[in-house]
């Protein structure tokens, strides 16, 4: 009964997430801009399992790890280019350009 | 009662989300994520996933964000600097692309499950109760998805290595 | 149907391969030994005899067969595409039979002259090999057995006139002149291969023995279909045959050597047009619209250059409008349906014409050695420069005389026969159409203009004083044996060549035209009957002949060569006497309005518009303009930055989300 209004919040956060990921030019807040979005795929899933049985809780439990594995290798390397660069602007960083 | 619950604490995590993405310091941004977090561990227990609600809380919010402060004490990066938003073009960017994404999503509102794969009303609180909160996940958790569960163990062991290696001043 | 084969006409192709082999071996000598002169002559003119004597045979063979119908002998299938199947093969009939005899006889007599005509000149293989390869195509053409085969032949001959017109190409103006008579050759050809899509189109074959079978049955007389393709047929003849207005390129031709005009510009090349309408009777019998045309051309083409050669100096420019008229003629007799008559006129023309030209070419021969001997350098070309040379040249004096004679229509002479011939068709189609007594009347004041000017070359060049310097005339002498001995032979034919077909009010006559009968029989049968009484045919006869000697007797009695001055002294032309020698200004015109804006429009809009512009620019250069732009668009998105790439990602998240939830 309450799937539709959990599926329509967590599109406002999934949306809101991808406006952080394209405004911001911190590295670290557009990394949590992302764990934004994979919560809110996270409520997704969730609601659903209410609805179509555990499986979408057990998505979930996989996701948490995955994501926080993610999150620790991320850092490491924000942590790294960091020290190399002394700043996080991603907009600095365009050796790749062609 | 539950619908109200429901509407506070959805309320609250999407006001915090907003805040948390436009905030200058990322302490302030990560703060601001954590309520996000705590809201939602709340609307998980709203929608009968109690063992999830309890991860997250004890992953994502306590362990995860723990690391992006500490992180972000570590490189000192605690006080607001100067605005990192884009100028209007990349406003006006993320506003279009924003739109666009609500649109779609809202296009798809109704569509729901169909009817004859759902459960009965109330079937997961009742699994619940005879399974255990805990009980509801690992019953298939440690049956079908338990290679899944090994490789993830194996994952995270790589994470870690590979999170120190990175981090290494020098290697 | 084609009957069997005697063995002697299944040497045909012999007779065509020789003069390749001979251009093989001088074109290959020219290159590694330029200077072996003896064996060139020896290869250059002995594969003409040759092919002369093996033609012989096979006309034997012809005249012995009495066949019904052509031979053809098919080498190998050429062109085998859908519903069409073209062979390489010959066709030997009576028609061809003619035309091979004409042109590999006068052909190698020519070749003998050429031996010592060319003798002092560097390029002597080049020369053979090009001539070598002149007759070898025009056999192509008389022998060819469709239209494709014998199209070959006709580029082929166009072809090598271009390629000795301009032998001596280091002088501009003789590189001109053969491009000049290439490009005029071209435009008729597009007529030639126009008629050719619409002759398949209708009939769905190409091979004469198929489409002249199928033509009655096929085109309504007087239909549009068959006088477009005879009228386009035409545009190619008037093209090769130098008709109007087509024509302007054999004056022009006249650069190369004397030899070559005798030999393409007189007897043979030209001549081609005449034969295909000769040989494409059956279509031009079934079209009166354009057999008028082509009567109406020859007729006044015959008047028109008849005009202009009265008052030209060069003695080759002379027989160059000579030639050009004595072609209308035969565009007048087979414009009318005579067909044997035009033929007749190709036969007894190529005699006395090449016997002009090769005697003329003696005459330059001698005056050129007596001007370098005294190194001056006078225009050995020109009338005014000669006088008198009968005293010096006896022999060649007299048979260009016989050729005068010939040529002004003179009995018993070859010409005489031959003009009137064609002259009594047209007056007797009169009777038909008023519209041929024109065309006779034209014809009849062209032949008293041709005794006249022709006349006078003789005097201006053999009679009267000498001009050509006090210290020349010594060095004046008869040209040697080796030139002077086909003139006799020549000079035998333009005699005897006229009993081939002798008037019928005398006895045995009509002896050509029967023999050409089974390839004429069928354009007679749909063309006008006509018929003409004893008495008329008598009066015309007279007519001619007195014709005959009013234009030579009034050329002898009011000419005087002894006021003629010198070319270097000479006045220049007024009033009506410079319109004639300054051509019509015929070249005049065409360069102002076709050559001049044509050369406008390549330059202005060809090359810098549609060339400069839209091919290269917008084409080749605007390609690669746009793949660059492209290639920069692409770089846009390489910006390197992560906020980029993450902005493209969700956009395509988007677009797939869209296509997902459709």
């Amino acid at each position: 009964m309450l799937l539709g209004p959990a599926l329509a919040v967590s599109a406002m956060l999934f949306s809101i997430g991808v406006g952080g990921v394209l405004l911001r030019r911190n590295a670290i807040v557009i990394f949590m801009s992302v764990e934004l979005m994979l919560n809110a795929v996270n409520l997704t899933f969730v609601a659903l399992a209410q609805q179509l049985g555990p499986q979408g809780q057990v998505i979930v439990f996989f996701v948490m790890a995955v994501a926080a594995a993610e999150a620790a290798v991320g850092l490491a390397i924000m942590l790294a280019i960091y020290r190399h660069r002394e700043t996080l602007d991603i907009d600095e960083f365009s050796l790749l350009r062609g | 009662m539950t619908e109200l619950v429901f509407w506070v604490f959805a309320g609250l995590a999407i006001v915090s989300a907003f805040l948390c993405v436009t905030r200058r310091s990322p302490v302030a941004a990560a703060l601001w994520l954590i309520l996000t977090l705590f809201c939602l561990a709340a609307l998980y227990v709203v929608l009968d996933a109690q063992f999830i609600a309890a991860l997250q809380v004890l992953v994502y919010a306590g362990a995860i964000m723990v690391l992006f402060l500490f992180v972000i004490m570590l490189l000192n990066l605690g006080r607001a600097g100067p605005s990192d938003l884009r100028g209007w073009s990349g406003r006006l960017t993320a506003l279009g692309l924003g739109a666009v994404l609500v649109a779609e999503l809202w296009a798809v509102r109704t569509v729901l499950p169909a009817e004859h794969v759902r459960l009965p009303a109330g079937a997961m609180a009742r699994l619940a109760e005879t399974q255990g909160a805990v009980g509801v996940i690992t019953q298939s958790l440690f049956r079908e998805y338990l290679i899944s569960f090994e490789v993830t163990s194996m994952l995270l062991l790589a994470a870690i290595v590979g999170a120190v290696v990175l981090a290494k001043r020098k290697l | 149907m084609t009957p069997d084969l005697p063995s002697s006409v299944q040497l045909v192709w012999l007779v065509a391969a020789l003069p390749l082999l001979g251009f093989l071996v001088n074109g290959v000598l020219s290159f590694v030994r330029p200077l072996a002169t003896r064996t060139v002559s020896a290869v250059g003119a002995g594969v003409l005899v040759a092919a002369f004597l093996v033609a012989a045979w096979v006309v034997s063979g012809v005249v012995r067969g009495h066949a019904e119908g052509p031979y053809v002998l098919t080498f190998w299938s050429w062109m085998p595409v859908g519903d069409l199947a073209v062979d390489v093969a010959f066709q030997v009939d009576p028609l061809s039979a003619v035309m091979l005899l004409v042109v590999t006889g006068i052909g190698a007599l020519i070749h003998v002259f050429s031996i010592g005509y060319m003798r002092a000149d560097p390029s002597y293989a080049r020369y053979f090999a090009y001539l070598n390869l002149f007759v070898f195509f025009m056999l192509v053409l008389i022998l060819g057995a469709s239209f494709p085969v014998m199209f070959v032949g006709w580029e082929g001959v166009g072809l090598c006139s271009y390629l000795l017109i301009g032998f001596w190409f280091e002088e501009k103006a003789n590189a001109d002149a053969g491009k000049k008579a290439f490009i005029m050759n071209r435009i008729g050809d597009a007529g030639f291969l126009v008629a050719m899509f619409l002759i398949f189109q209708a009939t769905g074959s190409l091979t004469f023995v198929d489409v002249f079978a199928a033509a009655p049955g096929v085109f309504e007389v007087g239909g549009p279909t068959i006088e477009l393709i005879t009228l386009a047929l035409f545009l190619g003849c008037a093209g090769k045959s130098a008709q109007i207005p087509l024509y302007t390129w054999l004056p022009d031709a006249m650069a190369g050597p004397t030899p070559v005009s005798a030999l393409i510009h007189a007897a043979t090349m030209v001549t081609a047009g005449v034969y295909l309408v000769a040989r494409a009777n059956v279509l031009f019998a079934l079209a009166p619209i354009a057999s008028l045309v082509v009567a109406t051309v020859g007729a006044v083409t015959a008047l028109f250059a008849a005009t202009i050669a009265l008052k030209q100096w060069d003695i080759k420019k002379i027989l160059a409008y000579s030639t050009v008229s004595q072609l209308g003629y035969m565009f007048l007799g087979v414009g009318v349906g005579a067909w044997a008559s035009g033929i007749f006129h190709l036969v007894t023309h190529a005699f006395f014409k090449a016997l002009l030209f090769l005697g003329a070419g003696s005459v330059i021969h001698a005056v050129h050695h007596a001007y370098h001997a005294t190194h001056r350098h006078e225009d050995a070309q020109d009338l005014r420069n000669m006088g008198g040379l009968a005293r010096h040249m006896p022999w060649t004096a007299t048979l260009m005389w016989v050729a005068t004679l010939a040529i002004a229509g003179v009995p018993p002479f070859a010409g005489f026969f031959s003009k009137d011939e064609i002259l009594a068709r047209a007056f007797a189609l009169g009777h038909e159409a008023w519209v041929f007594y024109p065309l006779w009347g034209a014809g009849v004041v062209a032949a008293l203009l041709t005794a006249f000017y022709m006349t006078r070359l003789m005097l201006y060049t053999f009679h009267g004083p000498n001009r050509t310097g006090e210290e020349e005339r010594d060095h004046l002498h008869e040209a040697p044996w080796i030139m002077t001995g086909p003139l006799v032979v020549l000079g035998v034919g333009s005699v005897v060549t006229g009993l081939l077909n002798l008037p019928h009010v005398l006895p045995g006559a009509g002896w050509l035209e029967h023999w050409l009968e089974p390839v004429t029989a069928a354009g007679m049968l749909s063309g006008p009957e006509f018929h003409l009484g004893a008495r008329t045919e008598w009066l015309l006869l007279l007519g001619a002949t007195a014709i005959a000697a009013a234009g030579i007797g009034g050329a002898w009695r009011f000419l005087r060569p002894e006021t003629l001055r010198p070319a270097r002294e000479a006045t220049p032309e007024a009033g009506w006497q410079r319109v004639l020698a300054r051509k019509y200004y015929v070249d005049e015109i065409y360069d102002a309005v076709l050559v001049r804006p044509l050369v406008w429009f390549s330059e202005r809009v060809l090359w810098k518009v549609a060339d400069t512009f839209l091919i290269d620019g917008l084409g080749v250069n605007g390609a690669a303009r746009v793949t660059r732009f492209t290639g920069w668009l692409g770089t846009r998105l390489q910006t390197g930055r992560a906020g980029t790439y993450v902005g493209v990602f969700v956009v395509g998240a988007l677009v797939l989300l869209r296509v997902l939830t459709r």
